[in-house]
């Protein structure tokens, strides 16, 4: 195989640090610390079925809930006048390139029960709520912080649209509904797609989040892949076979997505 | 309608900023209360200032995202520049594993550098996971970024004027220089300002391949853990403000660019 020559040190450093590295877990997942091939590993892991099952969920949860007050935002963002639509994608990226863990602390002092929601809960007169450490503010906290990443790629799908398919459906008789559902929405596809990968795949792997605001409670599969490589129960073995079914996982996943944009006849089946 | 368009933006928007207006807001609260008010200081940015273990945290921070983007935006550079000549088939594999970080779940990446990292430090005794290793993963996650933005600029050239050039006497690397770095030159600004916010953001990766070594997001997150000093929310106003000024060059420049593009 002919390289070019400037391409060579990039080919070597992306081998060495993402090729390799990948190798290894797979390596040591279907191995024994003494070295010997096993499945024991992998067997061990789908013990933990109940945290993958929990994290797929909370996931999901959250990729929809981002899509539902993502879409029509994206939606609201594509429809300004063309000028300032740089401006509001500029605000929406700012809080994302702050650092997410001080956004979710963030929420850990709102969500507390003595924080401020609470203050203000019992400020109108209300019974103070446990909000903290449930499932809920976990799914708070990923919405929070991945909502850019679904409005992003759904506007910058729906910016792109030609303007004159829509007059085109207008004239041939589409209401407003029917040009938004037969028109619009298919055109959007492939932002949606996008928008729920890059939204599923950090949720079903933080560990960030479920630990800051879920109180530790609330196992998901990042966290016991940390626990495995820096926590007390150090077990890299067990951790990359973990790791090698989240990958397994997120792969399936973005499959079945992907499968949604590929096939736009079988999409508008579904409309 | 147009009404209930602009509620619902204004809605998000506070949704959005709500949180990090609260963590600015206390970080000139006079007593440790996160919810009492109890007058304007800026005793927690003195505080912050004379904290030691921040002061590394944010040296190391500093140093990792300048080396980092550095070696990344050159390395990207070369690579999206070969990649542009490469054959078809080659430059599909290669650009599926430019993207498999960025597919990656982050925590993947970082077990799977911290594995290597241990793997190699057991057998040979080199690459102590410490600031060297967290260089090499910061370079790792910020080339992608480099070569993306530069490949839609080398897309953008004509060909031919390095071929002029090439007419008029350059060799090929005076023609590279002159003629191929000046026209793309400002996808590798963006790229190296991407890759150096990124740098300076990352957490996760750092956590598992960095060792013993803190740098600014670690140490935000050890301080989450522990009992909350008010000197985190200064630490985050001030940083919200680097990467908010950051953003608005990055902006300004891409904004600049489009009009220099729409006026040709």
């Amino acid at each position: 195989m002919k390289i070019k020559p400037n391409l060579f040190p990039y080919v070597l450093w992306m081998s060495f640090f993402v090729i390799v590295p990948l190798i290894l877990v797979i390596i040591f997942a279907f191995s024994t610390p003494e070295g010997g091939f096993t499945l024991d590993n992998i067997i061990y892991a789908t013990k933990y079925s109940a945290v993958f099952w929990r994290s797929i969920v909370l996931g999901a949860v959250s990729t929809f809930v981002c899509l539902i007050i993502g879409y029509p935002m994206a939606y609201c963002i594509a429809k300004i006048k063309a000028n300032f639509q740089s401006v509001f994608i500029m605000l929406l990226m700012i809080p994302m390139w702050t650092s997410f863990l001080l956004r979710t602390y963030a929420w850990m002092t709102i969500l507390e029960y003595n924080g401020l929601l609470n203050k203000l809960i019992a400020f109108l007169g209300f019974e103070k709520i446990n909000m903290i450490n449930t499932p809920g503010a976990v799914v708070l906290g990923m919405v929070y912080n991945f909502l850019p990443y679904m409005i992003l790629p759904i506007y910058t799908v729906l910016s792109k649209i030609d303007k004159k398919v829509i007059e085109a459906a207008q004239d041939l008789g589409a209401n407003k509904i029917t040009v938004f559902k037969k028109v619009v929405f298919p055109l959007s596809l492939a932002g949606v797609v996008s928008g729920i990968t890059m939204v599923f795949v950090p949720s079903v792997s933080t560990f960030v989040v479920s630990k800051m605001l879920g109180g530790g409670a609330i196992l998901m599969i990042g966290d016991l892949i940390e626990m495995q490589f820096l926590g007390n129960a150090y077990n890299p073995y067990l951790g990359s076979a973990v790791s090698l079914v989240l990958m397994v996982i997120i792969m399936i996943c973005m499959g079945i997505t992907n499968k949604l944009d590929e096939d736009p006849n079988e999409q508008n089946m579904i409309l | 309608m147009k009404i209930l368009n602009k509620i619902y933006m204004v809605l998000i928007f506070i949704f959005l900023y709500a949180p990090i207006f609260v963590l600015i807001a206390f970080s000139f609260n006079d007593s440790k209360s996160r919810v009492v008010w109890s007058g304007f200081t800026l005793k927690w940015y003195f505080k912050l200032f004379e904290n030691q273990e921040i002061l590394s945290a944010f040296y190391n921070t500093l140093i990792i995202a300048t080396v980092s983007a550095l070696v990344a935006t050159i390395l990207g550079t070369a690579a999206a520049v070969g990649i542009s000549q490469s054959k078809k088939w080659q430059k599909k594999l290669i650009m599926n594993v430019t993207n498999l970080p960025m597919i990656n779940p982050e925590i993947v990446t970082g077990v799977s550098l911290m594995l290597l990292f241990v793997f190699i430090y057991n057998t040979f005794g080199i690459f102590k996971p410490g600031l060297i290793t967290l260089i090499c993963a910061h370079t790792t996650f910020c080339l992608p970024y480099v070569i993306l933005s530069v490949m839609p600029k080398l897309r953008q050239m004509d060909p031919h004027i390095y071929e002029a050039a090439r007419d008029l006497g350059c060799d090929p690397l005076r023609a590279f220089m002159k003629v191929v770095i000046p026209g793309i030159m400002p996808g590798i600004i963006t790229g190296m300002i991407m890759s150096f916010t990124m740098s300076i953001d990352d957490f996760v990766i750092s956590y598992f391949a960095g060792g013993m070594v803190q740098t600014l997001p670690i140490a935000v997150y050890s301080m989450t853990r522990k009992i909350v000093s008010p000197e985190i929310n200064a630490l985050s106003s001030v940083m919200f403000i680097v990467v908010f000024v950051l953003l608005i060059v990055i902006n300004f420049r891409q904004e600049k660019d489009r009009l220099r593009g729409a006026k040709k």
